[in-house]
């Protein structure tokens, strides 16, 4: 193997990731905490150490449009936001989807105005969850590297072809100098061949991309969608498959974590997952089976693995860093409850708002989680939902 | 596309929407959104021209005797070109079942 590990900031790691990938153009527009990642790779292009294109736009809106057209003419095309510029984005996110456009897009998490904020929470990827990509979460700067690369292979399979967003969370992830392990080119060149579009727009062969859709067939383009993004789930098993078979770190859409007996399971998805670890070592080392749920892959979701890993549990307390404002609270509980509801048995779901717009959660909060969690057992009653650390 | 709309199942909707076939916006006859249509008076008619150049979908086309007519598949009935003619030789007239 020709692994050698270096001290990185996650960012830079990004932009390393998708130099390896060999990626021939990046349209992006700079915005906090994202903006390392774009502003390092037109460093790289501009150094001539990455031959692509670099196109500076005007606006998030713009970024993603150039990327649809390049993407289209078979270019494999990468882009970066965060929060207001995802949003700005939101439009096109659509048309790239529905359109299977195989872009990688890294989404450095934070929240949504206002009030202004440049922190992290979900509440940017949350917001456009219904898009069509795929979306995969990340918890350190190892799982960033290792997902751009293979979020490429992904999106651009010829059984997938989808866009692919990978998460990671702003600043704690992407201003963070993390220990990685980094692979070698020919690692790289031997996993991810070059991208063979199935469609190109070229003057030779005309055709035409991104025509309208009348109701005589809008429903079936559109089932057309949902069926190829729920098939795209054995081919995303099967090539992080590969990822681990060369380079020893194995991925999965659910990962369980010290559930062996737990009858109270934690469910978190990002970089709060290494905190929730930290958390249930905490709570095992005093004798309570807890365990937790590690949610990586948002999109598609993976219902019967989900349902497989919650049978036997009494509680599931889910841990969301988005909400839905007016509705019943974060999306990734209102999504687990509906995959549980028609179960002949499930867990009672708990449900906690935390870490809005970069506020802390310590190991102890997760812990506090757990507490209010049993409480609510003994009580026999179940709050909708907790924003828990508010000030009342 | 290479069949009707209202032909395609989910299964063979083309990956992306991709239209393979160019030019085949000929095939889709948009005529029929028409509630009006013109018919040209050629008594009146002095072979200018005005409505061929004036039509948005250029659904006007020269016959032999060099008369400008519209082509029913096409014209969606709007009515530009009786607006537009200047000897007022077009008359729209209402489509009937």
């Amino acid at each position: 193997m020709t692994a050698k590990r270096v001290g990185m900031e996650v960012s830079i790691a990004v932009s390393e990731a998708v130099k390896m990938a060999n990626v021939d153009c990046i349209a992006a527009y700079p915005i906090t905490p994202q903006t390392h990642i774009v502003e390092h790779l037109s460093e790289l292009v501009a150094d001539g150490e990455l031959d692509a294109e670099f196109i500076p736009v005007e606006s998030e809106h713009s970024a993603l449009s150039v990327c649809a057209g390049t993407s289209a003419a078979g270019a494999r095309t990468f882009t970066a936001t965060s929060s207001q510029g995802l949003a700005l984005m939101h439009e096109i996110l659509f048309i790239v989807s529905g359109m299977r456009l195989p872009i990688v897009m890294t989404v450095a998490n934070r929240a949504l105005s206002a009030p202004l904020n440049i922190w992290n929470d979900h509440s940017d990827v949350m917001a456009s969850r219904d898009c069509g990509w795929i979306q995969i979460f990340t918890e350190n700067g190892q799982e960033v590297f290792d997902h751009t690369l293979c979020a490429f292979k992904i999106a651009e399979d010829h059984r997938v072809l989808m866009p692919t967003i990978i998460n990671l969370d702003g600043f704690t992830l992407s201003h963070v100098v993390e220990p990685l392990e980094l692979v070698g080119q020919e690692l790289v060149d031997g996993f991810l061949p070059p991208y063979k579009p199935l469609y190109t727009i070229h003057p030779d062969k005309p055709i035409t991309m991104g025509a309208f859709g009348m109701p005589e067939v809008y429903a079936e383009a559109k089932k057309a969608q949902e069926v190829a993004l729920t098939n795209s789930y054995p081919v995303i098993l099967e090539i992080w498959k590969e990822w681990g078979q060369l380079t020893g770190r194995h991925y999965h859409p659910l990962e369980a974590y010290r559930m062996e007996g737990a009858k109270l399971a934690l469910l978190t998805m990002g970089s709060f997952s290494e905190m929730a670890m930290e958390a249930v070592d905490r709570m095992r080392a005093r004798g309570i089976s807890v365990g937790l749920l590690k949610l990586r892959l948002w999109r598609p979701l993976p219902v019967e693995q989900i349902r497989q890993l919650v049978q036997g549990l009494e509680m599931l307390v889910i841990v969301d860093r988005a909400l839905s404002v007016g509705g019943t609270g974060g999306p990734v509980s209102s999504e687990i409850k509906s995959v549980l509801y028609q179960q002949p048995k499930r867990p009672r779901i708990i449900s906690f708002i935390v870490g809005l717009g970069g506020r802390d959660c310590p190991p102890e909060q997760i812990e506090e989680m757990v507490n209010q969690a049993l409480k609510m057992k003994r009580k026999r009653k179940t709050e909708e939902f907790t924003m828990i650390g508010v000030r009342e | 596309m290479a069949k009707p709309m209202e032909q395609y199942t989910w299964k063979d909707y083309p990956v992306g929407g991709v239209v393979t076939e160019p030019g085949n916006a000929r095939e889709y006859k948009t005529g029929d959104w028409k509630s009006q249509r013109p018919v040209v008076d050629t008594a009146k008619c002095i072979k200018c021209g005005v409505c061929w150049l004036f039509c948005p979908d250029a659904a006007i086309y020269k016959n032999d005797e060099g008369f400008f007519l519209a082509n029913l598949d096409y014209c969606k009935g709007c009515g530009i070109c009786a607006r537009e003619c200047w000897t007022g030789c077009i008359t729209m007239v209402e489509e009937e079942k």
